[in-house]
């Protein structure tokens, strides 16, 4: 019975607390840096495209969002010639995140991408690509691996030696 | 037997029956707002000034929905019921009286109506459970029944304190005997009390919602109805909350009056003031089991509603 009395007591000071209600659209919501929301593809720090189109983003996609399509420029540097994110199907999950080798594909604290018409949630590179390296600002693949391709000849990568000339017998 | 109190009964009665139904209208946004204040939350605040117009919304929202009767069940009692704790929770307004010229009956037995009105409310519940056909609506009707029959006879036996001290079953005496002496909230507080579970339990409120109980039942007695019908089960709560609120501010907290303000606006403040109470009893209380119910229907109230008339009559004859 007292106890009756008590919590009617005890809910009634609740109208004297602090609600906790963030009224959204005029006040938002505090995301943090690694909240998983839009998608992004970012590039490198010298303005190049970190995506190598190795498909791993896609193969571990496990709802089948992201589609991409493998090319080469001329020096032998591979990049999707088109990308595609079917954002109505996307669950958010960062696996793609997690499988990217490059860093390019990265999950950012965005989650406003209402649309009217649901052809609008698809994004195409263009959409994904965005202007800076995002979440990894020094990283540039291209000059730390080991791969020729234009302009990087073999041993000229960031800590990387000169090729060994097998044919000379000097030391 | 009747006299009509007002100079103009029609217009009492026009009046009345707009104030009571917008009162029910807008207790919908009103409770929903004062939930969320006691859960730290906003609760509707979108639709117009303070979310006011809600109500608004909601009933076009109702009056978009399909108009459905299930083919299983029994017609013509399907649609009466809504209409039945509608009509009878109306009737029941007709004896209140709201300040000294503002009642659109003041009959002999206006207390004996009134109880008789909210009993007859039950029959809608039972009816609609019934009609429904379906064993969720039938469990919350058949519950409905027993906790009317429980409540009711502690219910009736807690106001005949406030009868005996009166000397009158009509309630604008009632008021009147409390303006001469004092506010019977003062010498009949068990009554009071009792009356106060008693009208949560008569409005099938929380924690005394047991014939929906939606965790157990789906909806209870309503499971089946959708659209304005379900509506009119939803006004005719709130119109029955508004009532037992009426009822409890005249006969205990002395109707319209009170100090300084007009007797319509001390009436309105105590309506609310026990409005917001029953809302603060849902808000905070838990729905007991079935059988704790019943138990403390027969076991506790009974015995200390005839406790308390028992004293009161007592005490009254000793005194004269």
């Amino acid at each position: 019975m007292l106890s009756i009395l008590r919590t009617l007591w005890d809910v009634f000071l609740h109208a004297f607390h602090k609600r906790v209600t963030i009224q959204y659209p005029e006040q938002k919501a505090y995301l943090a840096a690694r909240y998983r929301g839009r998608i992004i593809l970012a590039r490198d720090p010298d303005g190049g495209e970190r995506c190598v189109a190795c498909y791993l983003c896609a193969a571990a996609c496990p709802v089948d969002c992201i589609a991409l399509e493998a090319t080469e420029d001329p020096t032998g540097r591979r990049y999707p010639a088109w990308f595609r994110i079917n954002f109505s199907r996307c669950i958010y999950c960062g696996f793609c995140e997690e499988a990217c080798p490059t860093y390019a594909i990265q999950l950012t604290p965005d989650m406003e991408m209402s649309e009217y018409r649901r052809q609008d949630m698809v994004y195409e590179k263009e959409d994904l690509l965005i202007a800076g390296p995002g979440k990894y600002p020094g990283y540039n693949f291209w000059r730390v691996a080991g791969v020729q391709i234009g302009g990087k000849d073999k041993g000229e990568a960031e800590r990387e030696d000169p090729p060994v000339d097998l044919q000379s017998l000097m030391p | 037997m009747t006299r009509l109190l007002s100079p103009h009964p029609i217009w009492a009665l026009l009046g009345i029956l707009f104030f009571a139904l917008n009162i029910a209208a807008f207790l919908i946004w009103y409770e929903r707002r004062l939930l969320a204040l006691w859960q730290d939350r906003y609760g509707p605040n979108r639709v117009g000034p303070f979310g006011l117009l809600q109500p608004v919304a909601d009933a076009v929202k109702m009056f978009f929905k399909e108009d459905w009767v299930p083919p299983f069940a029994d017609r013509w009692p399907f649609i009466g019921a809504p209409a039945i704790v509608a009509a009878t929770v109306l009737l029941g307004f007709a004896v209140v009286p709201f300040t000294s010229g503002i009642v659109i009956t003041d009959l002999d037995i206006g207390l004996l109506f009134f109880l008789a009105m909210s009993s007859l409310g039950v029959y809608s519940v039972v009816i609609g459970g019934w009609a429904s056909n379906n064993k969720y609506a039938l469990l919350g009707g058949m519950r409905a029944a027993a906790q009317m029959l429980s409540y009711e006879v502690f219910m009736g036996l807690a106001v005949m304190g406030t009868v005996i001290l009166a000397g009158s079953f009509s309630l604008g005496d009632i008021v009147a005997a409390q303006q001469r002496t004092i506010w019977y909230v003062v010498p009949q507080f068990l009554g009071f009390v009792l009356f106060l579970i008693a009208g949560a339990a008569e409005t099938r409120r929380l924690p005394f919602d047991l014939p929906e109980a939606e965790s157990e039942l789906v909806a209870g007695f309503h499971s089946e109805y959708s659209g304005m019908k379900f509506g009119l089960f939803f006004v005719g709560e709130y119109l029955g909350v508004t009532l037992i609120s009426c009822l409890i501010t005249v006969l205990f907290l002395g109707g319209w009056g009170g100090p300084g303000l007009p007797g319509l606006v001390w009436f309105l403040i105590k309506m609310f003031g026990f409005i917001s109470f029953f809302i603060l009893l849902r808000a905070a209380l838990p729905r007991p089991r079935f059988d704790q119910l019943m138990a403390w229907g027969w076991k506790l109230m009974l015995p200390l509603a005839l406790a308390n008339l028992l004293v009161t009559g007592a005490v009254v004859l000793a005194v004269h």
